[in-house]
This record gives structure tokens, sequence and C-alpha cells, in this order.
């Protein structure tokens, strides 16, 4: 130490700073957290009624702008899942005056990046551009939202190019292992079970009058709102956005909600045959909660806790102390009705069966108290990082996506980390019992049956069936 | 893959792009606002401020990577990177984790051919935990290394191999071309991931050997950017790093040189259910003369609906479900790539006369010239897009190091853009014909294994 000392109060004196040699004794003390200080949302409305929200960021000169269609995948009628993901994709293949080739090119021209897309509860039209060409770009992005074409051979063409999405969907352990835990735990028929694409027979039987009708009844002025972010101010945005979307007169329909799906009652297990695998992809779980939970703040320190960060027991466990995987975790996926809880990983394949008890020890575990050190990690983790979560103006405008999509109160980021902060263990224990009951999961594996049948059947976990790819996620 | 894409800018004075002409009549200026120096043990250190979230991010590069590896220890320097997180003297074994997490921080690192990188992002309160743990980790490694923990963090690294190559739909292509690209003895030519056999053999021994060879300060270098007092993080950062002792210097290493005299034409097979055809060649290295138009090659061929093979070959004849090209750019050389997945009921053969007769289009005229300005207007978009982020990979904290590493020192921003807005229609159709030939890739083909 004295020796360490001596170097570096030359090297100090060299470098001109007066210093203290560094205690590494413990860990240095942290000074207070610095307060993060959102900036504020203005709210508008255009003529036709259409909600715009407003967040300025003027750090680096983009814009970012957002029609946000209060209508996604759940939306999807029965027989036609996967009406809504085709119709956002079909958005910018034709419209107005303009070809999908014309469109991509002008687009492409200014800088920007034009996308559409949509999830199970929201559509999007999502333009990114460079400031000084957003007026140049507004137009082409209100065609592409307002005035679809949905050309026939642009139909055909996405239609070939997703059946082949599913087409190779099939060789990945990593994608059938999700499809098939859907349609466990949701079966065929809840919209939540089946991938938000749709299926073959869907996909086959969907024409051009089924896109319009989606975009007649659910792309409407009331049930959408336009978000936008970055370095523009409000008065200066609001024009462009009367001119291009102030005439949008559609009337729509009204949304109907997905309805809860049943709870699962008994433990079952699902091998997909995947011969020659060299990991099990494995999902656990059941129907989680919608995002409207009142347990939403205990439940995310739960997750952390158990498998949402790279502490989390699951992965210490499964990967740190056993090296069973590359890396393990669980998630809630929440949406406007109750998307799946799973924990899951990629499992060496002759450590399938000693993995999947290990992951039922920890989910069994959750159960019992947490320590307050535990507890603590876990409310710092997810409330000291939440600043970073607002840096871009696609990070501004997603959170406030995510207030409109879930109607989240106006205070609800400001509040954020003090709701974090106020979880308690008998909260996360009570959500623990609530949610997390681990003799009623469905565990599913996509791996190689042949070399990890006999260790599953020996954990008795619940009836073990055996699946083709083609009996668990449709052929 | 190509440095464009996480193109870097720190603070460009603001100039308006015009929306009446949206061609850029000269690039934009860039000033770039950073402090530089050295510690006397020789450790680079650059400063970036930038307050727009009360973040820092801590970015620290080892000019180390897979290149440097001896034969039969292939994937020992992405191995050695995951024994970084396991603990130190002073931080006993998964407190690294533990203390950042309950700071509010992230972190991670990644392993290519050229260099180790290691990320902090972290609430600006908790910098000095930062600097702690990575001064801790580059000056007493070794004191808390077990040979215990080589086991552990090599099954680990096993598990990662399997499920990124073994366990993935054309994983194991993915590492035949550098086999197939790189003369055998070329460091180039072995996976960063290594060989199983060589994860297997690697020793407590070659741990020691590693660390003392490259993981001294005067081969690294560190970048604090975001919410900091560049004064105070000055003095932090000599406060716990200056009594780190200087490492002896390294060797740069000296490859065989790389060219390909023909045409090497290999078939696999995997389980999946569509053909693939990878062409590949050989081509200038980073930021050397050619690398840039290649990038901008790259994207005239694949980037959007309108460029020449995705029009071609995913648009028009629909032959194809995915195609994608682009400049793999490293240190000691690069390799240019298409890739292109068949529909089913098509073949790689078709996909390769598909391709190979628009690249023969480039080679006898050169491109449009609004193809190519649209191309330029996106890269410029790409310079404002990174300017947002300070952490993580390809953040503003990254490309400061990744500037500083290449040689250009962290300024080089300017430069950058302007290797891409000089360039022209005429130097896209010269780069193909100069660096595309048929005659002299490779061409490897994945085809569906017969089902059993």
């Amino acid at each position: 130490m004295k020796a360490l000392i001596s170097v570096f109060v030359v090297l100090a004196t060299a470098a001109g700073f007066a210093q203290q040699a560094p205690n590494r004794s413990k860990p240095p003390a942290l000074a207070p957290a610095p307060q993060l200080t959102l900036p504020p949302i203005q709210k508008r409305t255009l003529s036709n009624g259409l909600a715009v929200w407003v967040v300025e960021a003027h750090k680096v000169p983009l814009v970012q702008v957002n029609l946000l269609v209060h209508a996604g995948s759940g939306d999807d009628p029965a027989g036609k899942f996967g009406v809504a993901s085709l119709t956002a994709a079909m958005l910018d293949e034709g419209a107005g005056s303009r070809s999908a080739l014309q469109i991509a090119d002008e687009v492409e021209f200014l800088g920007a990046d034009l996308g559409t897309s949509s999830s199970f509860d929201a559509s999007a039209v999502r333009l990114n551009v460079p400031a000084a060409r957003l007026a140049a770009a507004l137009p082409i992005m209100a065609d592409v939202a307002l005035r679809p074409t949905f050309p026939q051979a642009e139909l055909d063409r996405l239609r070939q190019e997703r059946l082949t999405t599913l087409l190779q969907a099939r060789d990945d352990a990593a994608q059938v292992a999700p499809l098939a835990f859907g349609r466990v735990v949701y079966g065929g028929t809840h919209r939540y079970g089946t991938s938000a694409m749709g299926t073959q027979a869907t996909l086959k039987a969907f024409t051009i009058a089924d896109l319009r009708s989606f975009h007649t009844t659910m792309y409407h002025p009331a049930g959408a709102t336009l978000v936008v972010a970055g370095d523009i101010t409000t008065d200066a945005v609001l024009p462009l956005l009367e001119k291009q979307f102030g005439g949008w007169k559609a009337a729509g329909a009204p949304r109907t909600p997905v309805a809860l799906a049943p709870q699962l009652t008994q433990a079952q297990v699902f091998i997909v045959d995947m011969p020659g695998s060299e990991q099990s992809q494995v999902r656990i779980g059941w129907v989680g909660v919608p995002r409207s939970t009142p347990d939403y703040f205990a439940l995310q320190v739960l997750n952390t806790i158990l498998g949402g960060s790279f502490t989390s027991r699951l992965n210490q466990n499964l990967r740190e102390k056993n090296q069973y995987t590359y890396g393990a975790s669980s998630r809630f996926d929440m949406r406007l009705s109750a998307g799946p809880f799973f924990a899951g990983a990629g499992i060496q394949t002759d450590k399938t069966a000693d993995a999947l008890r290990e992951f039922f020890n920890e989910l069994n575990g959750i159960g019992k108290p947490v320590s307050a050190e535990e507890l603590a990690k876990a409310k710092n983790y997810i409330a000291l990082g939440f600043p970073s979560e607002f840096e871009t103006i696609q990070d501004l405008a997603s959170h406030v996506e995510e207030m409109i999509i879930y109607k989240l109160p106006d205070d609800y980021f400001a509040r954020y980390i003090a709701n974090i902060q106020a979880v308690t263990a008998a909260a996360v224990q009570k959500a623990a019992a609530t949610y997390i009951q681990p003799g009623k999961f469905a565990v599913v594996i996509a791996g190689d049956r042949k070399a990890i049948e006999t260790g599953v059947q020996g954990l008795k976990l619940g009836t073990v069936r055996v699946l083709t790819v083609d009996e668990a996620i449709g052929s | 893959m190509s440095r464009r894409l996480a193109v870097i800018a720190l603070m460009l004075l603001a100039v308006p792009l015009d929306a009446q002409s949206p061609a850029p009549a000269a690039p934009p200026s860039i000033q770039v606002p950073f402090r530089q120096f050295q510690l006397p043990n020789g450790l680079n250190v650059i400063l970036h401020q930038d307050k727009t979230v009360p973040v820092v991010a801590v970015n620290v590069w080892y000019h180390v990577g897979s290149a440097n590896e001896k034969p039969g220890r292939t994937g020992f320097a992405h191995l050695f990177e995951h024994l970084m997180f396991e603990g130190s003297k002073n931080v006993p074994e998964g407190q690294f984790d533990i203390l950042l997490e309950a700071a509010g921080a992230n972190n991670n690192g990644s392993t290519n051919n050229d260099r180790t990188n290691y990320v902090i992002d972290l609430p600006s309160n908790a910098l000095e935990l930062a600097l702690f743990l990575e001064s801790d980790r580059m000056a007493y490694l070794l004191d808390a290394m077990p040979p215990e923990q080589v086991n552990s963090q090599r099954d680990v690294v096993k598990n990662e191999r399997r499920q990124s190559y073994e366990n993935r739909p054309y994983g194991m292509a993915s590492l035949e071309l550098d086999k197939m690209l790189w003369p055998a003895n070329h460091p180039y030519s072995w996976p960063v991931i290594g060989h199983m056999e060589d994860l297997t053999a690697a020793t407590q021994a070659d741990v020691q050997e590693f660390f003392k060879k490259y993981y001294a300060p005067n081969n690294a270098s560190l970048v604090i950017a975001g919410d900091i007092d560049l004064d105070r993080t000055q003095g932090l950062v000599q406060k716990w790093f200056s009594e780190i002792p200087r490492g002896p210097a390294v060797e740069p290493v000296a490859p065989p040189a790389a060219v390909l005299t023909g045409v090497k034409r290999q078939t696999l097979t995997d389980q999946v259910s569509l053909p693939r055809l990878y062409l590949g060649w050989l081509t200038p290295r980073l930021f050397a003369p050619g690398d840039a138009t290649l990038d901008l090659v790259s994207s005239v061929l694949s980037d959007g609906k309108n460029s020449r093979l995705y029009k071609r070959l995913v648009y028009d004849d629909q032959i194809a479900q995915d195609v994608s090209a682009f400049q793999s750019s490293g240190a000691l050389g690069s390799s240019f790539l298409i890739v292109a997945t068949a529909r089913r009921g098509h073949t790689a053969e078709e996909l390769q006369k598909a391709i190979d007769e628009e690249i023969d289009k480039l080679r006898r005229a050169p491109p449009e010239a609004r193809e190519v300005q649209r191309a330029l207007n996106q890269v410029e978009a790409s310079f404002y897009r990174a300017m947002e982020r300070v952490g993580g990979f390809g953040g503003k904290a990254d490309q400061l190091n990744a500037y500083y590493f290449a040689g250009g020192g962290p300024d080089f921003f300017a430069e950058d853009l302007a290797r891409y807005t000089s360039l022209t229609p005429a130097d896209v159709q010269a780069a193909v014909v100069r660096w595309l030939p048929r005659d002299r890739r490779i061409e490897l083909v994945v085809l569906p294994e017969e089902k059993k």
C-alpha cells in the first residue's frame, strides 16, 4: 500500500491535481440521486378533434411524429387473426397518388424514416425526420396513414413474404417455443394464442376488402392520437399537422375489448420435438396480468428480483451458478387484457431436466419473503435507472404512447420513481402468491425429444405430451 | 456491421437541412466538444459533456480482440471478457453487477476481431462507483481469479455459442464464411466465439498471461460521456486509475497477406426450410480508401425497396425472402458480403444469377445520381440520430473510443462524414469494378437437410 501511495503522489503532482489516494476497502458512497426533470407534455386538438400531444426536445435537429391508432391485433375479428398487422404493413405499399416504390424513394431521399406497424394494443405510423424536412415529409406520412390504396399486387407480395416468415419460424427453436407456449396457454380461439401475424390459413384468405374494412372502421380521428417529440415548438408544428390531418373525417367504430383468458388450472408439460437441437428452448408460465393491474409496481419489483435483471435469481442460478444457459429471464407481458407471464431460457440439451428443476426451485422460492437488501437492489435498479429511458425523442414518444394506450394519469411518469420505492416486501410476497403459482404452470420445451424426454418425465412436473412442430404451432 | 449504421456524431453545429433541395451542398461542420488527456501510465482518457438527462456513460476499450489470439486458443479474448465481470481484488465475486444494479446502472461488454469494449450506463451521481469498479478490474483482476472461475464462464460461453450458432438457423454458415474468406493463418479466419475444443483447452495460465499482456492501461482507452463536470471527472479518473502500473507495449498484429485468387465454392446443409446464398469478397480495411465507397455500394444494392438487389430479387422477381449487402470493416481488413434467402421453390443458383446480373449493371454503368443522393441523405440523417444517446454499444461514448482506436483521434467526425458526402456515382461504379470481381470471391450455399 505504501508503495502504491508514493507512486500515486508522483503522478498526481505530474498531473497538477491535488488528490487523495483511492480507498478501495469499500465502494465509494453515492451522492444523492439526480432529479429527473421531464419536459412537459403539451396537449392540443385539431379542428376535427384529433388529439395532438407534443414534447419539445431541442438537442438534436430531429422530429418524431407518430400517428398512434388505438387498435391493434387485439382488435382482429374472429377468423381474421392477422388483419391488423397486415393492414399496418400495407399502409406504405401505395397511398394517395404514390406507389410503394415512390413512397420509399421520397421518404429515403428526405433522410427520413417512416415505419408502419402494429402491436396487440395499437397500430402506428411513425416518422423520424430532420427538422428542416418535416414539412416535406408530413404529406407523405398523412397519405400513408389516411389514404392507403391497398394494391392487390402488393397484398399478394406481402402475403407470400409473411407465409415464408411463418415457414422460417419453424426452423428456429427460439421462435417455436414462444409460439407453442402462446397456443398452450391461450388456445386457438383467444387472440393471444396466435401470433400477431396470424396463421397460414388466415394469411391465405385475406382480401383487399378485409384490409379496407379494418382501416375504415379502426383508423379514425376519435380513436387516434398524434404524438410529436423533438426539435420543434408546439406553435410551429400545429399548423403543419392541421393541414395534413385536420381534414380527416372518418367515423370509425369502437374497439371490442379482448376477453380475459381463463387461467390455467393444472400443470402440463409439452415437448415440441426438434431432433438434433443442441439446446432446449424452454418457456414456463401461464396467463399473467393486464397493464391496468393495480399490482403493476409490485410486479415490476417482483420480476426484477425473479428474472428481470442480470443479478436476478433465475439468471444467477441457471447461468452463473450452474452454467446451463447463456441467460435465463422472466417477464410479465402486460397488454390491454392479461398477457402471458413466462420464464425462459435456451438450455444445453443434456442439462434440460436439471435446468427445469432449478427453474421450479426459483419459481417456488419467490413466494417466500425477499430480503431487505434484495428488495432495495431491485427497487433502485428500476427507479434510479428510470431517467435513461428518456434520452432520445423516440424514447419520449414511446412513453407518451404508453400513457395514451393504457390511459395512465398525467403525473404517471413524475410519480413513477416514488411508486416503485413505495413497494414493500409484503406487497412483493402477496403478488408472488397471486401471480406465480408454479403448480399450475404450463411448460413448453422445444428440443430434441430423444435426448430429453426421460429426464423431463422423471421430474414429474405434470402430464408430458410430445408434439411435432406442426401440432404445436399449426401446419 | 458497417460503421455507418452506428455512425457517430457529437454536437453538429446546427446546419439546417434545406427542405427544398435535400441534397447537402456541403458536409455540415461538426464541432466535437471533448477533453482528452493521458495518465502517466499510458491510459488515454476522453471526456464529453451532454446534460440532456442525468446519465453518464463509462466506456472502456482494450485494444485486444480475437485477432490477438494464439493457435489453439481461439475464442479466448471473448472468454476473457466474461471473466472481467466476475470480481477483482476489492470487488467480491458477484458484486460487480450487484453494486451497479443497486445504483440503477446497466453494464455489458463485447468482443470483436480487433477490440474488447465495456460499457456502464448509470445515473450521474454514481459515476465514482463505475470508476472504482473499472479501475479495480484493470488493476487487480488476477487477485480474485480462482481456476473454477474459468470453468464456469467457459461453460457459459459454450452455451452462448450453442445459442448463437449451433442452435440458430444458418448459424454454422456464418462461422464458415470467415474460414473461406481469409487464409488459414490470418487471425480473421477463426471465429470470435472460438472453437469448442479451444474453449475447453483454455487454462488459468492463459488468463494470467492474457491479462498481463493486453489489459494494461497503456493498451486501453476510457471515455466518460454525459452529465459530468469536466474538471471533477478528470480528478476522479486520476484518483482511481493513476496507481495502475503501465504494462509492456503490445506488438501490433502482423497478418499475412489476404487475397482471393479465384472462386471458392462450398455447400453446407442445415436444418432449415429454405436455401441461402452468401457471396463474399475481401475489401479495404476500416477507413482505407474504398471502405466508405463500399458502404455506399451496399446501400445502393440493398437499402430500401428501390435498391438494386432488393427491387430485383424481393420486390420484382420475388425469388428471395430477403437480401442484404454490407461492408464489414476491420482494422486488418474488411469483407463485403451479399446474403440472400430463396423463396420456396427457388434455388441459390437463381439468386446468384440475378445478383450477378445486377452487379454487372453497376459494373457497366454508374448508378443514377438520385440513387446515390438518396443513400447519402440517409447517411447524413444517421449522423443526427447517433447524437441522441451517450451510452450503450454505438452510443457517443463508444464512438469516441472507436475513432480514437482507429487512429484518427476522437475528432474524426467531420472527416468520416466527408468520406461519404464526397462520393459520386462514378466512385460507386469504380468500387464495384475494383472490389467485387465475379472471378475472385467466395460462394457459400446452405441447403435444407433431407428430412429424416
